[in-house]
């Protein structure tokens, strides 16, 4: 089946591509195509003319400065995948890379795509939070920065206005006493959208309680997000099993799935339960190591 | 293979939609083709008008890897990349690894394997199985999995797939640390490849006279680097294979030092 007719507008450069969006806002950009594509094919979105944001290379690139990575918005999942400045300070990001998608969609799909489209299963979303990442905004009026608990709005909405791009992501540097892990639940190990998905760190001072605590999920509400309750079970408290269980109690609790073809409500709350008991463990054991 | 052959007869009618689109520079086998599309236009639909039909339509929804192309040398679903973003890009596509007659060692091995029963799925396969040897030339079977992960096969099971990709791994190293390479004419992608440019488009054009194996590819690379080498069949061979090309569509063209 063919797509529907559209026009492709390719600017060469930022400034062309925000002048592009000024002139007519609303226009949809198009990063690496992998859902927008499937979705014009299904009829499941509609747009007369996108903005081709593959030639701009001030949009690609991963680079580490003294206080923060920042991660071009048009950098593939595959080149966060293997990027070893990611691996350091970013390691959940990289771990929701691997399972993202296939090798062949991770070649294509960008972090920015796929954070600007919104799912609530989006793959990297729940790391990002976790990481207290911020998404840096670009138009002709000048840039603009969001952290990234604030940049979803709702299923496919964001913060980003029409005649803004989203242009990069900052995460700040890994600090000492880092713990920090990933899961994602899928119906089968590849190519699977999250039923569920679980990013958990924390920060550890040197008597081993938590000085910060972050706990996000994906896929059980219409936006990635954080669970707060959840992360303040963890507050000055040294990290054990019964910690770790009560915290994924409240984070069930605090969920709002929906029934669809990947799992029920019920399911959901309970995988949702599992997985952050499971990925706080696996900083139990982490801290046990340290 | 003989598709590459074949004459673009359906670009640029009924599907553009009444829009006569733009004319669009695709670089396929190392072979370039100027083609007017439509900007809705697949880089699926363009290659299999072109006659590349060893690139299958599966389920146009990035799920099968049926439709699997190397862009640029990384693998992608090319039901999911329009036309237009592939301008310029190498593309490689099953039939530009090898030939019935010189068949690359992934394709030998999944001929022997008999990792091939329909066949549907066999192209794609083996680019990703390319595409990991590429960069991963002794991958355990894990990795292996993970690399065909996004290749959905419905006859095989998997085993003879992975098993095809394990010796032709092998074969791909013991042809490497014999030195092959550099005593040896250079086969099917490995020529095309060592053409390439490693940071762009382009494609420079081949002279009429015969070079062979690494003295070609030494030869025709462009010297700012920007360049690749496009040949008759997406590739150099034997002695001689690099000649002029038939058809009117698709000739190669000295763009060396263009942009985009």
């Amino acid at each position: 089946m063919t797509l529907p007719v559209f026009e492709l507008v390719q600017p060469r450069s930022l400034r062309d591509a925000i002048d592009a969006l000024a002139a007519a806002p609303g226009m949809e950009p198009i990063a690496g195509g992998t859902s927008l594509l499937v979705d014009l094919r299904g009829g499941r979105a509609k747009q007369e003319v996108l903005l081709d944001l593959g030639w701009i290379d001030e949009l690609r690139g991963i680079t580490l400065d003294s206080h923060e990575l920042i991660i071009g918005a048009m950098a593939t999942i595959a080149e966060v995948l293997r990027s070893p400045a990611v691996a350091e300070h970013a390691s959940i990001l990289a771990q929701a890379c691997a399972s993202f998608a296939s090798p062949l969609v991770r070649n294509r799909a960008t972090i920015g795509g796929n954070l600007a489209y919104a799912s609530p299963a989006a793959d990297t979303a729940p790391p990002l939070l976790a990481l207290d990442a911020v998404v840096e905004l670009r138009s002709v009026r000048g840039r603009r920065q969001v952290p990234i608990a604030e940049f979803f709005r709702g299923v496919r909405k964001t913060a980003r206005r029409p005649d803004e791009l989203l242009a990069s992501i900052h995460i700040p540097r890994a600090v000492p006493g880092t713990l920090s892990a990933y899961r994602k639940l899928g119906l089968r190990k590849a190519d699977a959208i999250s039923v569920v998905s679980a990013a958990a760190r924390v920060v550890v001072d040197q008597a081993g309680r938590c000085e910060l605590a972050r706990i996000a999920l994906g896929a059980v509400a219409p936006t990635p997000t954080r669970v707060g309750k959840a992360e303040a079970a963890l507050g000055k408290r040294t990290l054990t099993s019964e910690v770790a269980e009560a915290a994924a109690k409240l984070a069930a609790e605090a969920t709002s799935p929906i029934d669809d073809v990947r799992g029920t409500v019920a399911y959901r709350k309970r995988a949702a339960e599992a997985l952050v008991r499971r990925v706080l463990m696996e900083l139990v054991e982490k801290g046990g190591d340290a | 293979m003989s598709g590459a052959n074949a004459k673009p007869t359906l670009t640029g009618e009924p599907r553009s939609g009444g829009r006569p689109g733009r004319p669009v520079r695709l670089v396929v086998n190392g072979r370039v083709h100027e083609v007017t599309l439509p900007a809705h236009r697949t880089l699926l639909e363009a290659l299999r008008d072109l006659g590349y039909v060893d690139v299958k339509n599966g389920c146009e929804k990035g799920d099968c890897g049926a439709c699997a192309v190397l862009l640029d040398g990384k693998v992608v679903n090319s039901c999911l990349v329009l036309a237009w973003q592939a301008e310029g890009k190498p593309i490689t596509t099953n039939a530009g690894l090898g030939t019935v007659e010189h068949p690359h060692p992934i394709q030998e091995a999944f001929a022997d394997a008999g990792a091939v029963q329909c066949g549907y799925c066999t192209p794609g396969m083996v680019l990703a199985a390319k595409a990991l040897l590429d960069v991963n030339p002794n991958p355990s079977e894990a990795e292996i999995r993970e690399a065909i992960s996004g290749n959905l096969c419905r006859c095989t099971g998997y085993g003879q797939i992975i098993e095809a990709v394990q010796v032709a791994a092998g074969k791909l190293r013991e042809l490497s640390g014999s030195g092959a390479k550099e005593s040896r004419l250079l086969r099917g992608e490995r020529a095309a490849e060592s053409l390439r440019s490693p940071n762009g488009p382009g494609a420079v054009a081949t002279p009429g006279a015969s070079l062979t194996g690494e003295r070609a590819a030494e030869s025709l690379r462009s010297p700012d680097g920007s360049g690749a080498v496009a040949t008759p069949r997406g590739a150099l061979t034997q002695e001689g294979d690099v000649s002029c090309l038939p058809g009117s569509q698709e000739h190669l063209i000295r763009r060396g030092g263009e942009g985009r």
